[in-house]
């Protein structure tokens, strides 16, 4: 059941939140959908998030699953949440790499559960790499054009 | 032109830093090749057949002396004394140490340059019309928006991992002379029926293995929109592009199976949402931008009228020169295409002279045209003399802008692991065929591009002539296309019939335009006559 989803077996190494850690199985887009009492789902890249933000209210964690790094669709699934309002947990789980836990994190991920943990010191170095940045995003970073003209 | 703020220089040196540590790590062993890989093409560092090439971006293909200077600089002191001007206005070395590409970054960040997302399935270098700002039919520069989407693209975290690479053009005249409806964007600043300037979007163009004209899909967004319209544009093909075969994954694939009209309902459906998000820039952030790009100090009252008692200086005036917006200047193209030459190819000493004549003759500023030339934009008609004696001098003369021997072509299979085929040395063969022969001078204008594979860097499918490499059974083999055009009347070439080999190819270019002299009428060109008299007599005079 190595495939399984929801099993708990997801090791959040990097966590950016105060609350308590949602430890309850995440279920499928699908299965979401089909039953009310779910607080947790796992988005994988083919899933419209769109679909969650009815329900919003009712989710305490979204892990977005990234089966391959170069499969870029978490990115836009994970700014759709935020920019619709979603403020519980929004965990990047699967292959989870140092050189885009960044973009990761101005996308609005606040935890990480990478499948091969990372270097801490890398990941740090990762994290303060950029000393500013020239997007806006709902992590509240003041982008470069912002500084120039307040 | 545009400089940097401590911002932008503050992004490029963290750049370097990071790079050098990835390179670092790669050569004490702790990165495999396979982690290492898409860091290095983050960077512009690929593996090719015999060394690491490096591709550093030229943004909208504008340069300053003092950066022009720079990449002559490292052709001697990294690669074997050259540079190669690609088709993405870009400049490529192909042979860097790996132990050198941190040092190579640094020397480029000091005169405000990089190789970011110069490979990799990012937003690419954006490029432009090599004539902006000077161009006499331009409506306004179009720079300033390419640079505002230089910096949007830049490190973009959402867009960093698409389905596949992505370019964006962006012209602001009629003339089309950056195939701006051959990119995954093409933008067409543009002055509406109000008087307002705005930006039309062209969607889903490209060349490649699936080649296709990118439909119009917004006639006119404002420009304090225009960053989020782009936005809007990426995040619909970042969602749904095709990830399940690298070959159907540009968005020319999405456009075209969606539909136009589908895909631009999901884009405007997108735009609307994005537009409460806050993510434009100020227009005083354009403003900003655009003060950078304000004209030089042209002088008023100069001459206008060219002293063309040298025949051969007339020659060059008349091929190589264009139309200027200021009273007294042109632009002059400096042709990288000598005869039996590689297109595209400099040497470290030419390099660092077309850097001294753009600060001599023009404002300090040059251009790197996706033709593989070089422009100087603002020169005085008075002075042009002067700059061909010193572009003779050093075998920069060449009178053959947009001629049979102004040739494009990719590296192909002598430097490409991609490749099928040799590309260079079938350029070399042509251009010597029409300089000895003598028809490149009847022919006139004559777009002839090759690629040495499927994947078109070479532009083939855009060529008045296109000529597609191939692998056929273990030997190289050549199509022939004909009837392409990357300007404002773009088209796809279509292929003649079975292929020839390498002297079967430029035989076969010379019976095409053979066909062409027969059949010409008044001031047509290549391309006139092909489009008026159909494929059939191509065929005939080459298979009959």
């Amino acid at each position: 059941m190595a495939d399984a989803i929801g099993t708990g077996s997801d090791v959040v190494q990097f966590r950016f939140r105060d609350d308590a850690q949602v430890d309850h199985a995440a279920v499928t887009v699908d299965a979401f959908l089909d039953q009310s009492n779910a607080a947790a789902v796992r988005i994988e890249p083919g899933d419209d998030a769109r679909a969650l933000l009815p329900h919003l209210e009712r989710l305490a964690l979204v892990e977005v699953n990234f089966p391959v790094f170069g499969d870029g669709r978490g990115y836009s699934s994970a700014r759709i949440l935020r920019e619709a309002g979603y403020t519980g947990e929004l965990r990047a789980v699967g292959d989870v790499l140092v050189d885009q836990i960044a973009f990761m994190r101005r996308c609005g991920f606040d935890s990480f559960a990478p499948a091969v943990p990372l270097d801490e010191a890398d990941v740090a170095a990762a994290f303060s790499t950029w000393p500013e940045v020239y997007q806006p995003t709902t992590d509240g970073r003041v982008p470069i054009w912002k500084l120039r003209h307040g | 032109m545009y400089r940097y703020d401590q911002y932008d220089q503050a992004m490029v040196d963290a750049r370097v830093a990071e790079f050098r540590d990835q390179a670092r790590r790669r050569l004490e062993g702790k990165l495999t090749e396979d982690q290492f890989k898409p860091l290095r093409l983050m960077n512009g560092l690929y593996l090719q057949l015999h060394a690491y090439m490096l591709r550093v971006a030229v943004p909208y293909g504008t340069l300053s002396s003092a950066q022009m200077h720079m990449l002559g600089d490292i052709a001697d002191k990294y690669d074997r004394g050259y540079g190669h001007f690609t088709t993405r206005q870009n400049i490529q070395y192909n042979w860097i140490k790996l132990e050198d590409a941190g040092d190579i970054l640094a020397d480029l960040a000091s005169v405000e340059m990089h190789a970011i997302q110069t490979s990799g399935n990012c937003i690419r270098n954006i490029s432009s019309d090599h004539f902006a700002g000077a161009a006499a039919d331009e409506l306004v520069d179009p720079r300033p928006y390419a640079e505002l989407l230089r910096q949007w693209s830049s490190f973009h975290p959402e867009f960093s991992f698409l389905p596949r690479k992505f370019k964006i053009a962006v012209i602001a005249s009629k003339r089309d002379r950056a195939a701006m409806r051959l990119h995954d964007i093409g933008v067409e600043i543009v002055r509406n029926d109000a008087g307002e300037i705005g930006a039309a979007f062209y969607v889903g163009g490209g060349m490649g293995r699936t080649p296709m004209v990118a439909p119009c899909i917004r006639d006119f967004v404002p420009l304090d929109q225009f960053i989020t319209y782009a936005e809007a544009c990426l995040r619909v093909y970042n969602r749904y592009g095709r990830r399940d075969n690298k070959y159907k994954a540009r968005i020319k694939i999405l456009v075209h199976e969606l539909g136009k009209d589908e895909y631009t309902q999901q884009v405007e459906e997108e735009f609307a949402h994005l537009l409460a998000q806050g993510i434009e820039p100020p227009l005083a952030e354009l403003e900003r931008i655009k003060a950078h790009f304000a004209d030089p100090a042209f002088k008023t009252g100069l001459p206008t009228e060219i002293d063309r008692s040298d025949p051969d200086f007339a020659l060059w005036v008349d091929r190589n020169t264009h139309p200027h917006k200021a009273p007294g200047y042109v632009s002059a193209t400096i042709s990288l295409k000598p005869v039996g030459g590689i297109p595209g190819d400099a040497s470290a000493d030419q390099i660092r002279l077309m850097a001294r004549l753009a600060k001599e003759y023009s404002f300090d500023e040059c251009r790197v045209t996706h033709a593989q030339n070089i422009v100087l934009p603002h020169v005085e008609i008075g002075q042009l003399h002067a700059l061909w004696t010193e572009l003779e001098a050093a075998g920069l003369g060449t009178p053959n802008l947009d001629r049979i021997d102004d040739i494009i072509a990719c590296p192909g299979l002598d430097y490409c692991s991609l490749a099928n085929a040799r590309s260079i040395p079938v350029a070399q063969k042509i251009s010597q065929r029409f300089a000895a022969n003598g028809k490149a001078d009847v022919i006139g204008e004559l777009k002839l591009k090759i690629s040495g594979c499927i994947n078109a860097c070479g532009h083939h499918h855009a060529g008045h002539i296109g000529i597609l490499g191939v692998d056929k059974k273990g030997t190289e083999n050549y199509q022939l296309l004909l009837g392409g055009s990357e300007a404002e009347d773009t088209s796809l070439g279509k292929i003649t019939g079975p292929g020839f080999d390498e002297a079967g190819i430029v035989d076969a270019v010379e019976k095409a335009t053979d066909v062409y002299l027969a059949n010409r009428q008044d001031g047509e060109r290549f391309l006139d006559t092909y489009r008026r008299i159909g494929m059939e007599p191509f065929k005939e005079a080459l298979y009959g």
